[in-house]
């Protein structure tokens, strides 16, 4: 195959996208009007376990504007039970009913649905459903689900911890024993919500005529829901669209399956009418996936000089009330013992981990999953270990980095990192922050009596993941694959159509841009769909850092194989050697002699004209579709930095400046990549020092509403400086690495270990965000300091 | 049987909306963001919470920013409101082409220069706050279009390109200004 010249790749090009955006024209599921539309709500539970002894949906029934009531009863002739499975062993598999039969499991759980002519009135009617409720002991977090005697969530399972697992490499124990330094610490993450701007909704949509089920729905997986929903429908694939057009947000919470979209899917072909169902933001934060809320107790060894030598360490992780379909509740532990030894030379290690039910709502993959928490643990325990050793934590990262020349390095979980900028990364962030300078400035603070403190953070992640290992562990469905599906019409418009479905990152941008120089075309005559499986059948969507590698992958051999017949066709036309032309801006020309040219449109043109005009044997048209398996996936890594300083009255954390320097590849769109930087970092910043989804004793959700769960508003953020490592992979198409997690990856651990470096002097060393100010002043209480 | 409705009793409002006049019978009971979402069929403007945090909802109302979330359709009879779909001089006309730019506002082309947006869900109710921001204070510092823009939560940006954007934008407006 052809090399990959980039031309608009790499281009500062202004987002395509945005015109709609900006106009309010955009196209997101509430925004769906079919005529004949229904409105559903649904009655969730009070409660955070009990079993319901009535269901009375009568006099719901009958209200104004009420055209149907159903129950998780009901369901059950309509739709198969979703069954979220792994062949992980140590894993067990447990059923999610769309709408709960007898028994609910966490507060907001869905129970019964309410069609109507309009929302307010299926609200109405949702106060006239009678439920009886038995109440049953709460399961209210990790603690007491691993109990023996714990009541238990899902009688099916016989126990809350659904899951185990350990990975493991040498002899840990041993080599821990011989460590000159050991440091450790129970680590904790508590629980986070992901709060996009938009809540989940979805829209469906039956023709009886046709039999055809459309649903459209604010979600990362158009591709993966169809194929689910084909099953528990039990229709053909091709009978069921899923369309996910404008989406606000996702961050990894709107790529599991729903409920809701089941119960929608299941109502609108039994009324055969369209059938619309938007969460307000209480419901979201009630029933969106959560994600971490996970303790790690961890222990790191290293050498006297430094040289870490092993790390074992336990996970558990609150899985909320459900394993959620594809992903599973194994989706954020086994990442974890995945990720852990980080991007160091690790010769011995142990991860073990435990996944537990309780009463909260399900567990899910967020933005960077497994990844956050484990740089979080390593690059404290980094930190930890700097102290000890009286050792620069810069210097200490710099001497055991996984070296240039070790690549590609296998991990103890048998993870493979192609290649990766770990040095090269730590260096510009110190250059950048001027290491000397800054070190200087912390001196005279601190003399003056301020708190100020600098912490880094590494870290190395596995991107654009290939069929080789599934994204989740023992996953059965196929997410190693994506395709470009790409058609030139007659006047030269290349259509290009793929199964990665953005939600913000700029798919139709970026995927124009790697085409367009694919082909030789121009960015104008590029037109990218994306989110459609009608239009764009094979795939499952964009999750996982992976649509810059997959897509653009096949993006690029979709573009070359178009090419190629162009040539002929081209080749045909100007009576030349297809192998002497080559196309650019949308024009063939003669390589040796430029100025014999051809426009693009014309062979385009040319291509539907009929055998008459084109090669011998050449079938007419000019389509093709092209996958992609990048097989192991690429690596991706960053080192990041933070100045903070910590109110000594109100021991609030301000960030005076934050750094990260990153290696994601050739970068197709810099304008988008630092876009989504920021955006990580900052919801790394949230996740830091602000964010903490609540759950009381009794298993009611404390942070039930944007006043309650706070998230950060421009006043609280500062400017990010961003700066890249452009090192193009050496296992992918293009060169390309996922990026759209790391922000959110590296924010946690740098923060920390810069507050932790700003109370040194008190002894206190972070194990736990968000830290609030509340937490701050404990901890200096705690440790005999009155804040000055 | 169905029985009466206390809510269904109808009321007509009247309102203009981006210097259009609308007439409509609306319930009592229905929130102003859904009355121009359903009834005038203006999805420009945006729910994301309903108990107004977010500042999606946002919009004009006798020129001053407000939550369309938090009021009633019939408390805004009378007034003139200016939703996102009049912010650019004329929009809401065929969509433009691939490379061809309509006739955006300042703080529109200002925010799609600085990439003040990715997910665009937040973006009508951030760019009226702006527009908001930008009549009462045409110079403001970075401090204060932080401050401003706190009405609106944005998830995806980290408001870094939003606050570039409403910068330039103060300054191509001013520069209008001065050419006048
Ligand atoms: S929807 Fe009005 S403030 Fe959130
Ligand atoms: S652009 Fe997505 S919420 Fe602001």
């Amino acid at each position: 195959m052809e090399e990959f010249t980039p031309k608009l790749v790499g281009a500062r090009v202004k987002r395509r996208e945005d015109q709609r955006l900006l106009t309010g024209q955009g196209a997101y599921v509430d925004d769906h009007h079919p005529p004949g539309l229904l409105h559903a709500a649904f009655l969730r539970s009070p409660y955070a376990h009990a079993r319901m002894t009535q269901l009375d949906t009568s006099a719901a029934r009958t209200r104004e504007g009420v055209v149907a009531v159903l129950t998780g009863k009901d369901l059950v002739s309509l739709v198969k039970p979703v069954r979220a499975v792994s062949k992980m062993r140590e894993y067990k598999e447990t059923s999610f009913p769309p709408l709960a039969v007898d028994k609910v499991r966490y507060v907001g759980e869905a129970l019964a649905v309410v069609i109507a002519e309009n929302r307010y009135l299926a609200e109405d009617a949702i106060e006239w459903i009678r439920v009886e409720y038995d109440p049953l002991p709460t399961v209210a977090n990790e603690r007491d689900a691993a109990q023996p005697d714990a009541p238990v969530l899902h009688d099916e399972a016989g126990s809350n911890v659904l899951l185990s697992r350990e990975f493991a490499r040498g002899d840990v124990d041993a080599a821990l024993a011989g460590a000159a330094v050991r440091v450790r610490d129970r680590f904790r993450f508590r629980r986070h919500a992901t709060v996009c701007m938009e809540n989940r909704g979805c829209l469906a949509d039956y023709r009886a005529g046709t039999g055809e089920l459309t649903l459209r729905s604010a979600t990362q997986c158009p591709g993966l829901l169809r194929d689910v929903l084909a099953d528990l429908l039990d229709m053909p694939e091709h009978y069921i669209r899923v369309v996910a057009a404008d989406v606000g947000g996702g961050f990894g919470a709107k790529s599991s399956l729903y409920p809701e979209e089941i119960v929608l899917c299941a109502v609108a072909r039994l009324l055969k009418r369209p059938v619309k169902w938007i969460s307000d933001r209480q419901e979201d934060l009630k029933t969106s996936t959560q994600a971490w809320d996970e303790i790690v107790d961890a222990e790191l060894g290293l050498q006297a000089d430094g040289t870490i030598i092993g790390l074992r360490a336990d996970v558990t992780t609150d899985i909320g009330a459900y394993s959620i379909y594809p992903w599973t509740a194994t989706v954020e532990p086994i990442q974890t013992i995945s990720f852990l030894s980080g991007p160091y030379r690790m010769p011995h290690y142990r991860g073990r981990n435990r996944g537990v039910a309780t009463c909260k709502a399900p567990m899910g993959p967020y933005r960077g999953v497994g990844r956050p928490i484990t740089t979080f643990v390593l690059e404290s325990l980094m930190d930890r270990a700097a102290r000890r050793l009286a050792l620069d934590p810069a210097e200490l990262r710099l001497k055991n980095y996984i070296r240039a020349d070790e690549f590609p390095y296998k991990t103890p979980s048998g993870l493979v990192w192609d290649q990766a900028s770990l040095t090269e990364c730590m260096q510009k962030a110190r250059d950048v922050l001027d290491s000397d300078a800054t070190a200087q400035w912390r001196v005279q603070a601190r003399a003056a009596g301020r708190w100020v403190g600098v912490g880094f953070a590494t870290y190395i992640e596995l991107t654009g993941v290939g069929s080789a290992i599934p994204v989740s562990p023992g996953m059965p469905i196929a997410t190693g694959t994506e395709a470009a599906f790409l058609r030139v019409d007659p006047a030269g418009t290349v259509i290009a159509t793929f199964s990665v479905a953005p939600q913000g990152q700029g798919h139709e941008t970026a995927l124009a841009q790697v085409v367009a120089d694919a082909l030789g075309v121009s960015f104008g005559s590029v037109r990218v769909i994306c989110g459609d499986t009608a239009l764009a059948p094979q795939g499952t969507g964009t999750y996982a850092s992976r649509s810059a590698v997959l897509a653009g992958g096949a993006a690029i051999r979709a573009g070359q194989a178009l090419k190629e017949k162009a040539l002929k066709i081209a080749g045909h036309m100007m009576e030349s050697n297809p192998a002497d032309l080559d196309i650019r801006d949308g024009q063939v020309f003669l390589r040796d002699k430029p100025e014999r040219r051809l426009p693009f449109r014309d062979v385009a043109k040319t291509a539907y004209a009929g055998l008459r005009r084109l090669p011998k044997d050449m079938e007419p048209g000019l389509e093709v579709t092209r996958f992609y398996d990048p097989f192991f996936g690429t690596a991706s890594s960053a080192t990041h930095a933070a100045v903070v300083e910590v109110d000594t009255e109100t021991y609030a954390v301000t960030i005076k400046r934050y750094i990260v320097v990153e290696d994601c590849g050739r970068i197709i769109n810099p304008l988008i990549v630092d876009g989504q930087v920021r955006g990580g970092v900052a919801q790394g910043i949230g996740a830091a020092l602000y964010e903490e989804v609540v759950y009381d004793d009794e298993g009611q959700l404390l942070t039930g509403s944007l006043m309650d769960y706070l998230v950060p508003t421009a006043s609280e953020l500062l400017p990010i400086e961003v700066h890249h490592i452009e090192t193009p992979s050496p296992t992918t198409l293009g060169g390309f690495r996922g990026m759209g997690e790391g922000g959110t990856i590296g924010a946690p651990a740098a923060i920390a270990n810069a507050v932790s470096d700003a109370l040194a002097h008190l002894g206190i060393e972070i194990n736990e965000i968000p830290m609030t100010p509340e937490k701050l002043f404990r901890l200096v209480r705690a440790a005999g300091a009155d804040g000055r | 049987m169905s029985e009466p409705n206390e809510h269904s009793q109808a009321r007509p409002v009247t309102l203009r909306v981006n210097g259009t006049e609308h007439r409509g019978q609306v319930e009592p009971r229905k929130l102003l963001v859904d009355f121009l979402r359903e009834d005038l069929g203006l999805t420009g403007s945006h729910v994301g919470c309903e108990h107004g945090i977010c500042g999606a909802c946002t919009i004009l109302i006798n020129g001053e920013a407000a939550r369309s979330c938090l009021m009633l359709a019939v408390q805004a009879d009378g007034a003139e409101l200016m939703t996102v779909e009049g912010l650019a001089p004329q929009s809401g006309g065929p969509p433009a082409l691939p490379g061809k730019t309509g006739q955006l506002h300042p703080l529109q082309t200002a925010f799609w220069e600085h990439h003040g947006l990715q997910c665009g869900f937040c973006t009508p109710g951030m760019l009226m706050t702006a527009y908001d921001l930008l009549q009462t204070n045409a110079a403001p510092s970075e401090a204060e279009i932080r401050a401003g823009l706190s009405a609106v939560l944005c998830r995806c940006t980290g408001y870094q390109g939003i606050v570039e954007a409403v910068q330039a934008a103060a300054e191509t407006l001013r520069a209008g200004e001065e050419d006048q």
